[in-house]
């Protein structure tokens, strides 16, 4: 029952121990994050003001940092003015976790400011067609291109070399670009995510392809199957699981470009949501929105996970998870 | 035990026997067959010059020290690799890639792992334009005769070795091939799952018109099961000898010990004993000292 219990190499944990460090694994931030923000000693550069005292510019909950604090409250002791009060504070980028999660609640009740502004879930809901769209146009071109160059060398060698320099252009240095071609409004954000997504998934799908084992190609061929048919009746079931796994990865990957994707032409969907509230300082409405797009991408990436092993009941590697 | 009996000496059962196979129609003539490598470093001749003829319903084995190309035999029969020289003629006709006609059992099982047992066996017939009523009864059949019918619906990940190996040959025979080629199929079996494998393979060959060219480097396999040895030697590979087993036939285990099974044992080992001396140069020689130094206590004996 020892500690070495644990920190067995490579070895399988019991499921509830499993279930449990998962949970640590998310505790352990917020309990950092809660460290942070309720001990006072910890950290805290900042004085939040409670009482201005005759510090003229000072003001009921300004943040001071304490040099300054501790500037004005010597030279108030000197002039024998009214003191100012204070108490150590973050800095305003660094919201508590209750401040955070209030502001993901409210996010959702409270209307626009502007007249013709959006409500969170309706940006939310931009920004996930923006990657719907995105993905499903990458995909429809890369995967089946992938499989084709997994397969056949011609297609291979024709594609590849160019993708591999392609792949290192950024993405999103073609924004003015899909401005000048798509317009402003979701044409080039949905461009940036292909552009983003499409080049890495060719060369990962291909790749994929390469690795079914040559063994059931050969097999096949053996009992009389034809080379047209080697690609429709072994190729294409022999990868589907890995490279639902593989989709399921640059899936992730859309998301990344999702932020820069939206900046350019209008700022749309959450990105314009978080660029807003950083404006105003809002920085716990901005947490809130960045957790909302970590929710978002873990959820889905479970519930296709979840997904894939219905779909692959043969697959032995994606069952042992 | 008459160690000294000629391996060659037939009974007089087993010698008609030998003459109504050579009576039987050929189906696989290989004739002069070479196999040369292009390597970085050069050429590389994995076969040379190789000649022989398998009847129809003959088992014939093929046995040799590893790299005596004994593989790319079977992949070339198989059409799965090209060969530069010479013939290999299938009913006469030359074998060109691969074809149901020559259906092979890997070592590596290479069951598809997304098809039910069922679903691979019918693989072939499938590929092949049959209609999906037709192909399932010629399935159900042979699931019977491996002995799989309670597992028709299992993926092969469920399976052990030897049943994966059963699915093989079912999926392999479904397609009613001229012969079958098997290249070390039971090779990663334990040797209980082996025995019982080589027993079985032999009651299904007795009872379906079936050629056998079989490959393996267990010499008392290649004795059990076969009605002639071809026994390849290496660098370059090249037939050694055909040996026509002289054990009777129905066989079964407890001929291992008879004389005539030990006769042909001792001249295969002959055969291919040498051969691995010469192979053993590659590797250090690891020399095992007579005496060792003692680490244990003297009286802490184990014999």
């Amino acid at each position: 029952m020892g500690l070495s219990n644990w920190f067995v190499v490579r070895q399988e944990l019991s499921s509830r121990r499993k279930k449990g460090l998962a949970v640590a694994s998310f505790l352990l931030p917020i309990l950092l994050w809660c460290l942070v923000s309720y001990v006072p000693f910890i950290w805290h550069p900042m004085m939040k003001v409670s009482e201005p005292g005759d510090v003229d510019y000072f003001q009921v909950d300004m943040l001071v940092d304490k040099v300054t604090y501790r500037q004005e409250l010597e030279n108030m002791q000197e002039a024998g003015k009214a003191l100012p009060t204070a108490s150590p504070a973050n800095p305003i980028y660094l919201p508590a976790p209750h401040a955070v999660v209030e502001a993901f609640y409210t996010a959702f009740t409270t209307p626009p400011a502007q007249r013709d502004g959006l409500w969170l879930h309706q940006s939310l809901w931009q920004s996930i067609q923006v990657i719907f769209w995105g993905f499903l146009i990458s995909s429809l071109i890369g995967v089946p291109l992938g499989v084709l160059a997994g397969t056949y060398t011609v297609v291979s060698r024709l594609f590849e070399p160019f993708i591999e320099f392609f792949r290192y252009l950024p993405a999103p240095a073609f924004g003015a670009l899909a401005v000048a071609v798509l317009g402003i409004y979701d044409g080039p954000k949905i461009a940036i995510i292909v552009i983003g997504t499409l080049f890495q998934q060719i060369l990962v799908i291909a790749n994929t392809t390469r690795k079914l084992d040559y063994s059931l190609l050969e097999a096949a061929m053996t009992l009389g199957t034809s080379k047209i048919k080697l690609l429709r009746y072994v190729v294409i079931p022999g990868v589907l699981p890995d490279l639902y796994r593989d989709q399921r990865i640059l899936l992730g990957w859309a998301w990344t470009y999702l932020i820069v994707a939206e900046l350019i032409g209008t700022s749309s969907g959450i990105t314009w949501f978080i660029t807003q509230q950083a404006r105003y300082e809002h920085f716990d409405n901005v947490y809130a929105a960045i957790l909302m797009i970590g929710i978002i991408g873990l959820s889905c990436d479970l519930l296709l996970a979840w997904l894939g092993k219905r779909l692959f009941p043969w697959n032995k590697s994606a069952n042992k998870e | 035990m008459e160690n000294d009996m000629d391996y060659l000496k037939q009974s007089d059962a087993v010698k008609a026997r030998f003459d109504k196979i050579k009576q039987r129609e050929v189906i696989l003539e290989v004739k002069g067959l070479d196999k040369v490598y292009k390597t970085a470093k050069g050429h590389t001749t994995a076969l040379k010059n190789i000649n022989f003829k398998v009847h129809r319903r003959e088992f014939v084995c093929v046995i040799g020290p590893s790299g005596c190309g004994k593989s790319s035999l079977i992949r070339i029969l198989a059409g799965l690799e090209s060969y530069s020289g010479g013939e290999a003629l299938l009913d006469n006709e030359p074998i060109d890639g691969p074809c149901r006609q020559r259906g092979m059992v890997f070592q590596g099982y290479t069951l598809f792992p997304w098809l039910t047992v069922r679903k691979n066996v019918m693989f072939g017939l499938e590929m092949n334009g049959a209609t999906n009523e037709e192909a399932g009864r010629e399935v159900d059949l042979w699931l019977e005769l491996v002995g799989l019918e309670k597992f028709t619906q299992a993926y092969p990940h469920e399976l052990s070795g030897g049943m994966k190996q059963r699915v093989a040959i079912a999926r392999a025979l479904v397609n009613q091939p001229r012969i079958l080629l098997m290249d070390e199929p039971f090779g990663a079996l334990d040797a209980q799952t082996r025995a019982k494998m080589q027993s079985h393979l032999l009651e299904i060959w007795r009872n379906i018109d079936i050629t056998i060219l079989f490959i393996t480097h267990d010499l008392d396999e290649a004795i059990y099961l076969a009605d002639r040895i071809l026994v390849l030697k290496a660098h370059p590979g090249e037939v050694q000898e055909i040996i026509e087993v002289s054990v009777p036939r129905p066989r079964n285990p407890e001929q291992f010990n008879s004389p005539e099974f030990l006769a042909t044992k001792a001249r295969l080992e002959a055969l291919i004993h040498p051969a691995e001396k010469t192979e053993h140069k590659d590797e250090p020689d690891v020399h095992i000292p007579s005496r060792m130094i003692r680490f244990v206590n003297v009286e802490d004996n184990v014999e």
